[in-house]
């Protein structure tokens, strides 16, 4: 064999590998979406997708309440009840504080930088048992405006958002900001008219993931919403899940898909914006 | 403001004072948060960690006791290893398939946002419990993963039942979800300069050798950031564990975080609970901060004096 044909071989390979890996990574989500129109003799028997029986008993019994108090639409209603406010408290709260550590110099700003970055290595872990005792003398636990969930975020609790605002604030040029303030801005004015419309690219990608990663939190619910009619997505699927394993998946297949949906839209409208944020800022994740 | 000044036009101290720190003002609203909401906890959790505090009964006791107790304790330092070994099986092959994926993907290859698309959604979508849910249909005993083996004349394995395996069908989850971790070595990739690969290639390096001597090096940062990042992450899984298997079997995937949880919100004993939280902060601190000191001897920055 010569060079060139090596070099074909070698791509040819290189085509494989992705397909079978793509395959084998994306499979799971098809088949997911194929199962939810099984009956349940045929989830697990049909590898495949397709089926030749096609029912839609899975998603009748999906809108089913449990215990009468809550269905998978008021669940996911309550999740983007609080949601929505936190990503837009954190977009406001991050971009204020990065717009102080990008732009000024005061007293103490070396120090009060460096905290923020050690922030981002403190293990949420370590926090939830102390938080919870805080959020419980306020009187926050199972509140049913989410408090416990809304409020940090109004304060740029999720100090990694700041972060990526910061680097991103670095690339815009500091004579704009000169100019709006030659031209009579002053530093707020300047913020909102000539600094935010630069850092749009950074301002959604900061939405997106703190949207998904703020509608995929378990954690947070699991410790502060108590009441059933209060329970977000999260905590539905789970529980929709304890109650049937073993005999209905469709259902439980499917009221996880219909959980999903939001988040897969938002996904697809944006997957531009998804994955040049974490180049940007280096999401972790 | 009134000011005292006879000359109206040159600024008092606090107008100076004020014009050169008023900054300070946009951070101030991060730095309550960060009082209450971190630091705060943060200090309180190492105090109530010395204690026997009790939610509901308070504190009687102060003293090593929760320390004494987690090192006496079989069921935890047994629930440390598996969170050591959950770590450590996770994150290098983690990393290992995203830097594997995107080298191949760096190649000019066509459909590269098809692929990129294909192998990102799982880290999106990962951490819902949908997700977990799906998991736990694919690798139960009459799930799917066991229908294929079946199919093709295997003998299924109960994954979720046996302790050799549950904890690696866990792991698997995150694995899976290599697709972030797979942008960032893309990005690093794309800026290694093809000038290199070409003299090397003149000088009749092989492909394995170019990838090790130029390529590795070159993106060691990402490496590090990756590596950092990813521990850290796993040090603190809570989802899978705690959906899929509930901890089982027999205590198999009873990460520390799982034993955290229970001690603090089922037996509500919040000085315990803040002492092995203490151990777990520690422990991911002495990682990160090893990771850190190595950096030198392996991590190459391109901008160094």
């Amino acid at each position: 064999m010569n060079y060139t044909q090596l070099q074909k071989v070698g791509t040819v390979v290189k085509y494989i590998i992705l397909i079978l890996v793509g395959f084998i990574m994306v499979y799971p989500l098809i088949w997911m979406v194929g199962a939810t129109f099984k009956t349940n003799n045929e989830i697990f028997s049909n590898l495949t997708p397709f089926t030749a029986h096609p029912t839609l008993d899975g998603y009748k019994n999906a809108m089913n309440d449990y215990g009468g108090k809550i269905n998978i639409f008021k669940a996911m209603l309550n999740t983007y009840s609080y949601v929505l406010p936190k990503v837009i408290f954190t977009v406001i709260s991050a971009t204020v504080t990065a717009y102080g550590f990008g732009r000024f110099k005061f007293i103490g700003k070396g120090v009060l930088f460096s905290v923020l970055m050690a922030t981002l290595f403190l293990p949420q872990v370590v926090m939830n048992v102390p938080q919870f005792i805080l959020y419980n003398k306020f009187n926050w636990v199972d509140s049913d405006l989410y408090l416990p969930l809304i409020i940090p975020s109004l304060f740029a609790f999720d100090t990694y958002f700041v972060f990526m605002i910061i680097q991103f604030l670095r690339g815009i040029p500091r004579e704009l900001d000169e100019a709006a303030t030659i031209d009579g801005c002053n530093a707020i004015q300047t913020l909102i008219l000539v600094i935010c419309p630069m850092l749009k690219p950074a301002i959604v990608s900061c939405a997106l993931f703190q949207f998904m990663w703020s509608s995929n939190d378990y954690m947070g619910p699991l410790l502060y919403v108590k009441t059933p009619e209060n329970y977000p997505a999260a905590i539905f699927v789970r529980l929709s899940m304890d109650a049937d394993t073993g005999f209905e998946w469709n259902r439980v297949l499917a009221v996880s898909l219909i959980s999903i949906i939001p988040s897969l839209v938002v996904f697809f409208c944006a997957q531009k914006q998804f994955i040049e944020g974490v180049s940007a800022g280096s999401v972790k994740g | 403001m009134a000011t005292k000044t006879s000359n109206p036009n040159s600024p008092t101290k606090f107008q100076k004072f004020f014009r050169n720190n008023y900054g300070f003002l946009f951070v101030l609203l991060w730095l309550v948060g960060f009082s209450v909401f971190r630091l705060y906890p943060f200090i309180s959790s190492l105090i109530y960690s010395f204690s026997d505090f009790n939610l509901f009964k308070g504190i009687s006791e102060w003293g090593l006791m929760n320390y004494q107790e987690i090192f006496a304790n079989k069921k935890i330092m047994s629930s440390l290893g598996i969170t050591f070994s959950y770590a450590f099986v996770t994150v290098p092959l983690k990393l290992a398939f995203a830097l594997f994926i995107a080298y191949i993907l760096n190649y000019k290859i066509k459909g590269v946002g098809l692929f990129r698309t294909a192998y990102y959604i799982p880290s999106i979508l990962g951490g819902s419990v949908a997700i977990a849910v799906l998991w736990k249909a694919l690798f139960r005993d009459e799930g799917l993963i066991n229908a294929v083996i079946r199919t093709f004349g295997g003998e299924g394995v109960n994954w979720l039942a046996e302790p050799d395996y549950a904890l690696f069908i866990i792991s698997l989850l995150r694995v899976w979800q290599f697709g972030s971790a797979m942008v960032l070595f893309l990005a690093a990739l794309k800026g290694v300069s093809v000038e290199l690969y070409e003299a090397a290639t003149i000088d009749g390096a092989s492909k394995a050798r170019q990838f090790f001597s130029i390529t590795v090096p070159l993106i060691t940062p990402v490496v590090f950031y990756n590596l950092v990042t990813q521990l850290c992450q796993a040090f603190q899984e809570f989802n899978g564990p705690y959906i899929i298997t509930q901890g089982g079997p027999r205590g198999a995937t009873t990460l520390l975080s799982l034993l955290i949880y229970n001690r603090a919100f089922q037996d509500y004993e919040m000085g315990m609970a803040s002492a092995m939280a203490w151990v777990l902060f520690v422990i991911v601190m002495v990682l990160s901060l090893i990771a850190f000191m190595s950096q030198k001897y392996w991590v190459y920055y391109g901008d160094e004096k």
